[in-house]
């Protein structure tokens, strides 16, 4: 692989020296340091100039207001919350409900991008022009517009909660959203667990040794009858000595709403379908121009070698495809999961609607409010940016094997 | 997305702007030649703009009787519409002069937020609006509902206080402006409505069929509204406070907007006072001796303001209530001119 002649390894000086200061030296140093004592004064500068005309002007500041009660209700709470809770918990509550219509989104919004751009790659010409359709319809639209219309389309089609569309007097649907039964933990729940999950690592354990026994010896080893039984078997194994893991309490209709029983808001469902239909679009076209960009000798290999269509785009193609999908992938979920903040328009209690909008006018508190909000985006951001690398760089270290 | 970054530019404005902290707002808006006046989106009676753009309803007279006395001419008066939650911190930035848009006077308000309240402008209370259809009759058959509130208003909390104190359950939905909570009322998301008695009647209008609806009896909370000035001016704070309680005043002596010529004339020592023919009690705020004339010419009395706006003769038909004045049956109530 190595044609180019090993340079000597650095002095140990030198090596500093490149460390900190780059191609120019201690010179490049010197500058690093002024840069970052600008900035630093920049920054000093700010927050001291606000901090005093927060004082003169009498405005509350601080984040003492943090640990007071919020006072306030939420319609859709991960963690136990009610109006005597603190902000510190409406932060979280609103941090909560925005990762999960994010992370919702961003796997609704895959599977749409993946299905879509197939579709458009596809040499049924039906099939391409529905394609093509959607994502130009889709992504040409606001999308707020979008959210709007899903929620309003959504609530215009259901019916009043007396009125309920009932699916086998357990499931209902109407405009309050849709109902489920609610799982109640039982004692068998935790040998339950635990049985799923040495399932989990026994089936793992299974498929790493077909691996290597197909890669190393060319051997294929049968392994889905063991998988299933390590999966299902041993929790029913589980159940039979220890019981069931859950119950499920029935939602009954009461007074205007059904108590009892799980609800799953319809503002939670209009964003999460706009969202992922929105961002889906995009994806759709990302993915068409990763595996357009794999060249077309590629497929044609494939079909040489005997393999399905399918099984050409899967083991060849797509691999290859990724590593020119993946990085503006990434971008594509970061912008679902600051799109999120537009819930507020329908009601979805997400963190800028609950603590960046509620809490900011019962407090008054914007300057440090907004800045945790930010830094919370930021951090929501870095994230997936992270873990998009990793994977990223995993995909690039497999093509170069 | 735009709602935040508003929030944000506004409160770095805040923070960075040295010029806010300054005592100066009469000399600024002088200098300006027009005032900015911070009311909300579009409350019918209180701060709408009409069929022709122009601003209308009781905040907005408020604004305009301002730029009267100061400015000389009421329509010199830049309204800048503003959310719920937005309103403050325009205040705090100095973006605005003077905040006139149905905002609560509470005490966390008038101390934490770096502004002050003037005075009453309308004493209203939170309700609750139904359709017609549920068949309840009172707020305490609400168990279980669900509620559409516009959120960043001191609606949320009286909420949650009134259905905690009564023991019973809700849901509430919480929405970024209020035509969209109506929106959502209408469309059946929610069994109720809720937000000041005013607003209630207010939005009731918007909707498709208004008399299909129903304002329950209860009134759950006290919502004295009134306008707001920031902290530190002292001056320009009498000069907002004088303006509403000029109105006042001119209502209980009778001067109207038709007869106030007239009575420049008349030799009651109390009407030469006011209407500065006696005395110099505007030079002292800062203002000329007929301010209160301005004002009377400008918008009317309070009574007027009312009446047109809000009253039995506008399309909200609201009684005067507790509005009315102290010697009437009502609460309003202003320091004497003298």
């Amino acid at each position: 692989m190595s044609i180019a002649p090993r340079k000597p390894p650095l002095q140990f000086a030198l090596r500093l020296k490149r460390a900190l200061g780059g191609r120019a030296g201690w010179n490049g140093l010197a500058a690093q340091i002024a840069f970052a004592a600008i900035l630093a004064w920049i920054a000093y500068e700010i927050v001291a100039n606000a901090r005093t005309n927060l004082e003169t002007q009498h405005i509350a500041s601080g984040f003492g207001f943090l640990n007071y009660n919020a006072g306030f209700d939420v319609n859709q709470s991960l963690i136990a919350y009610n109006n005597s809770d603190t902000y510190w918990r409406v932060f979280f509550v609103g941090l909560l409900n925005t990762i999960l219509v994010s992370v919702i989104g961003i796997v609704f919004a895959t599977v749409i991008g993946f299905i879509v751009a197939l579709c458009r790659l596809s040499p049924n010409l039906l099939l391409s022009r529905i394609g093509g359709i959607y994502v130009e319809i889709i992504r040409n639209l606001p999308l707020l517009f979008q959210i709007l219309f899903w929620y309003l389309a959504v609530l215009a089609a259901l019916p009043a909660p007396r009125q309920s569309i009932s699916i086998f007097n357990t499931f209902f649907l109407n405009n309050r959203g849709l109902v489920v039964p609610q799982p109640v933990t039982e004692p068998g729940l935790y040998p339950f667990i635990a049985a799923l999950a040495v399932g989990i690592v026994l089936a793992l354990g299974l498929r790493r040794t077909a691996r290597r026994a197909l890669f190393q010896r060319g051997q294929m080893i049968r392994i889905w009858p063991y998988v299933l039984g390590c999966l299902i078997g041993l929790p029913l194994v589980s159940m039979l000595i220890f019981g069931g893991p859950l119950q499920f309490e029935l939602p009954q209709l009461k007074g205007f709403n059904f108590a009892g029983g799980a609800r799953i808001i319809p503002e939670f469902v209009a964003l999460t379908v706009a969202l992922s239909t929105y961002t889906g679009a995009f994806i759709a076209e990302i993915v068409r121009a990763g595996v357009m960009s794999v060249h077309k000798g590629q497929m044609e290999a494939g079909s040489s070698l005997g393999l399905s269509r399918a099984a050409t785009l899967r083991l060849i193609v797509v691999p290859q495809a990724m590593r020119v999908i993946v990085p503006p992938l990434t971008s594509q979920y970061l912008n679902l999961t600051k799109n999120s903040s537009l819930a507020v328009a329908i009601g979805y209690p997400d963190l800028v609607s609950v603590f960046a909008g509620t809490a900011v006018s019962q407090t008054g508190q914007a300057i440090e409010i907004i800045a945790m909000t930010m830094g919370v985006y930021l951090l929501l951001s870095l994230t997936t940016s992270a873990l998009m690398s990793v994977y990223g760089w995993r995909i690039n270290r497999s093509m170069a094997a | 997305m735009k709602r935040v970054s508003l929030a944000v530019i506004l409160a770095a404005a805040a923070a960075l702007s040295v010029q806010a902290a300054s005592a100066q707002t009469l000399k600024t808006v002088k200098d300006r030649g027009q005032l900015s006046c911070g009311v909300s989106q579009g409350l019918p009676g209180f701060s709408a703009p009409d069929d022709k753009g122009n601003w209308t309803g009781i905040d907005v007279d408020v604004c305009r009787a301002i730029a009267a006395v100061v400015l000389d001419d009421p329509t010199k008066v830049k309204f800048v519409p503003l959310s719920a939650k937005d309103r403050f911190t325009a205040l705090q930035s100095g973006e605005i002069d003077v905040l006139s848009r149905n905002t609560t006077w509470t005490v966390s308000r008038d101390t934490s937020l770096g502004a002050n309240f003037t005075g009453v402008t309308y004493y209203d209370g939170q309700g609750f609006m139904v359709k017609k259809s549920l068949k309840v009759n009172s707020a305490l058959e609400l168990n279980s509902a669900s509620v559409c509130v516009q959120t960043g208003t001191t609606t949320e909390q009286n909420l949650a206080d009134f259905f905690k104190g009564n023991n019973m359950k809700y849901e509430v939905i919480a929405f970024g402006s209020i035509d969209e909570a109506v929106k959502a009322y209408e469309s059946g998301r929610c069994d109720v409505f809720t937000d000041d008695a005013s607003g209630l009647y207010a939005s009731r209008l918007k909707l498709a069929n208004p008399a299909d609806h129903i304002v329950l009896p209860e009134i759950i909370s006290k919502e004295p509204l009134g306008p707001m000035v920031r902290h530190g001016d002292d001056q320009w704070f009498d000069i907002v406070k004088w303006t509403l309680f000029a109105m006042i005043n001119a209502e209980e002596l009778g001067i109207t907007q038709k007869n106030v010529d007239t009575m420049l004339k008349s030799d009651k020592p109390e009407m030469k006072r006011v209407l500065g023919t006696d005395g110099n009690l505007g030079e002292q705020l800062g203002l000329t001796k007929d301010w209160v004339v301005k004002i009377v010419k400008a918008v009317g009395n309070y009574g007027e303001t009312f009446e047109r706006n809000v009253g039995t003769g506008s399309p909200l038909g609201i009684a005067r209530g507790v509005n009315n004045l102290w010697n009437k049956g009502g609460i309003q109530y202003a320091p004497p001119i003298r």
